[in-house]
């Protein structure tokens, strides 16, 4: 089953095209990566599949819906099932890391407050945070700490879709691999289907099962990264010339 | 919805059959039917999980946390499931809970909060002190180099607080003098009174009424602007890049609006002066009778000059208070955004306060010495 579909998508800011065209599908279950230059519009695309920005011409569908005629009842609906981890971590500000991760339990469940006080707990634990640094404040955690409280904050209501937006940048290569064994197993149990974006070549070596790259407004190799080898692109020749030092 | 379980009591054996998605948002559902399970005659707990269609993490911590209370409790708990994705499922949730008793929580006493609340208040004394002491180093080492003056930025910070609030300033003042008027002539009628009014007017609008209202207009609209804009700038860190770039925040940010706002304040005053007594010329003239020119005659026969001085003197002060106010509050916003909202309305209850005891005092001063 696809989870996502984009078709002949474009995306326009003014008169400065960013996608020209593009079209790429993601199915049920699997890890897939969206590569591509700094600025080819990786964090749009995605900020596009979340509804939380326009797109000029083309269509999304994201679980089974066009979500661009979508309804309010719908539009909620498939928020409730995916998570979203943003480039720079958006934590609330005014709540503490603890708080942060009960913010979507407290709202849309009925859950007791000690049952949402242990699943926040586990969940802080899953990502690597000390549990005793869960009443800090976003403004006193380093960025990788950031990192790993949105990312806790993304799984906690165990969304059947996870975006994520670079999220071992800023990470230490420790935890980087951590995160990387982390998301297979979420995969692995819960059948997560995930999205992302990454730089960080061993990551997407270790965890990514398809890739999409853009360059040049263009989809320049959709499949998997077994097979990028013979592709004729610039970035990804470039990208991907040290893969034998990885791999 | 699916049925989440169904509870079979068998002798000694209390089964427990699981089935659809245990996940986030049914748990709720399943603790209450769990509640009052009658367990007396219980010995052993069957958990048969084989019917779940998904188990989700808080799903799996919840059946998880049911085995181990029933388990505290002397039952002997045994797991029947053979879906691999479930038993793995479980075995995460074993290996990354917490166990409740081994958390840190900590213990805050009402004398630690206390504490916490005192100190925070004597740093806040502290931190205006070295705030007004920076504040005054920076002035000197501004005036000694003319050079280094950021006339760009006062101009700039002069049109903003200044000449946009011409007409909101105009139009107070304009309404305040309607009001005093409308409400003293009828009084003055009484007495047969009614050439006093100039007087009246006269006095309590340029010495009192002019500034102090122009101040309070400002402080609404200046005072508030520099807390949410420095605020904003700290939480960016943009005050922290300028710094590490070595441009001081004092004379970039600071100096600016504060001359800025000294200059401007009394000139806004003088034009609400203009405006209050033309609100009450017209009230004089259309209620009481008194002609433009019996009016002007009269205001310059009996109010003396230094009423008109001594409004327009507060002025300066007021403004060094309100911007001074207002850019200490952007400066104690901490990095988070609800901080920012705090800081401005403390920011403007604050200056319009220090505004009106600075006004007491000046009114004390300049009586006591016969001004
Ligand atoms: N709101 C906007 N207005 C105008 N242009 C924008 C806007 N948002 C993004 N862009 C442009 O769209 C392009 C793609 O930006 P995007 O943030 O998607 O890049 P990216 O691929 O995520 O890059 P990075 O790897 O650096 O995060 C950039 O050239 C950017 O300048
Ligand atoms: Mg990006």
């Amino acid at each position: 089953m696809n989870i996502i579909e984009v078709r002949n998508l474009k995306t326009k800011f003014e008169n400065k095209i960013v996608h020209d065209n593009i079209s790429l599908t993601i199915k049920e279950g699997e890890i897939y990566g969206l590569l591509g230059p700094s600025g080819c519009g990786k964090t749009t695309l995605l900020r596009e599949m979340v509804m939380l920005q326009e797109f000029s011409e083309g269509s999304i569908e994201v679980l089974g819906y066009d979500i661009y005629n979508i309804n309010h009842v719908n539009a909620q609906k498939i928020r409730s099932k995916w998570g979203v981890l943003f480039q720079a971590g958006a934590l609330f500000s005014s709540l503490s890391i603890k708080e942060n991760i009960a913010l979507p339990l407290i709202e849309y469940t009925d859950l007791s407050s000690s049952m949402i006080d242990e699943i926040v707990n586990f969940k802080i634990n899953l990502v690597g945070l000390k549990s005793s640094d869960a009443h800090l404040f976003p403004s006193q955690i380093s960025g990788g700490m950031k990192k790993k409280a949105a990312l806790a904050r993304a799984l906690a209501m165990d969304p059947k879709l996870l975006f994520l937006d670079e999220p071992t940048s800023g990470l230490d290569p420790i935890s980087a691999r951590d995160f990387d064994r982390l998301i297979l197993k979420l995969r692995s149990v819960l059948g997560l289907t995930i999205v992302m974006v990454s730089h960080d070549l061993q990551s997407i070596y270790d965890t990514l099962d398809r890739v999409a790259i853009i360059d040049n407004q263009k989809i320049a190799y959709e499949g998997t990264i077994s097979e990028i080898g013979s592709v004729n692109s610039n970035f990804i020749q470039t990208f991907f010339k040290n893969k034998e030092h990885i791999i | 919805m699916h049925t989440l379980i169904t509870i079979q009591l068998k002798a000694d054996k209390l089964f427990l059959n699981f089935s659809g998605e245990i996940t986030v948002y049914t748990i709720n559902i399943l603790q209450n039917k769990l509640l009052n399970i009658n367990t007396s005659t219980v010995k052993e707990i069957v958990f048969d999980l084989n019917a779940i269609l998904f188990l989700d993490t808080a799903g799996a911590l919840f059946l998880n946390k049911l085995q181990h209370d029933y388990e505290i409790q002397t039952f002997n708990v045994k797991i029947s499931s053979h879906n691999k994705k479930i038993n793995d499922t479980l075995e995460l949730v074993e290996n990354y809970k917490i166990d409740s008793n081994t958390r840190d929580e900590r213990a805050v006493s009402s004398l630690h909060i206390f504490y916490r609340k005192y100190r925070k208040y004597i740093e806040g004394v502290k931190y205006f002190m070295e705030f007004l002491g920076r504040l005054f180093m920076s002035i000197v080492l501004y005036l000694k180099s003319f050079k280094s003056i950021r006339y760009k930025e006062i101009f700039f910070e002069i049109n903003e607080s200044g000449v946009k609030a011409l007409w909101i300033v105009s139009l107070t003042s304009f309404l305040i003098g309607l009001v005093v008027a409308f409400q003293s002539s009828y009084q003055l009628k009484i007495y047969g009174a009614n050439i006093f009014i100039v007087d009246m007017l006269g006095l309590s609008i340029l010495r009192e009424l002019a500034p102090v209202i122009t101040a309070i207009v400002i402080a609404g609209r200046s005072g508030s602007a520099f807390t949410a804009q420095i605020g904003a700038m700290k939480i960016t860190q943009e005050i922290d890049a300028m710094k590490t770039m070595g441009f001081d925040p004092y004379s970039f940010l600071l100096l600016p609006r504060i001359i800025a706002l000294m200059i401007i304040l009394p000139i806004l005053v003088f034009v609400s002066d203009i405006m209050g007594m033309l609100g009450g010329m017209i009230v004089a003239n259309i209620d009481l009778g008194i002609t433009v020119e019996v009016f002007t005659s009269r205001f310059q026969e009996v109010i003396k000059v230094k009423h008109f001085y001594v409004g327009i003197l507060k002025a300066p002060f007021f403004a060094f208070l309100i911007a001074s106010i207002g850019i200490y509050r952007g400066l104690v916003v901490k990095d988070d955004t609800k901080s920012i909202g705090i800081n401005t309305t403390k920011s403007v209850v604050e200056s319009i306060f220090a505004v009106i005891v600075c006004d007491a005092l000046f009114s004390i001063a300049f009586t006591s010495v016969g001004i």
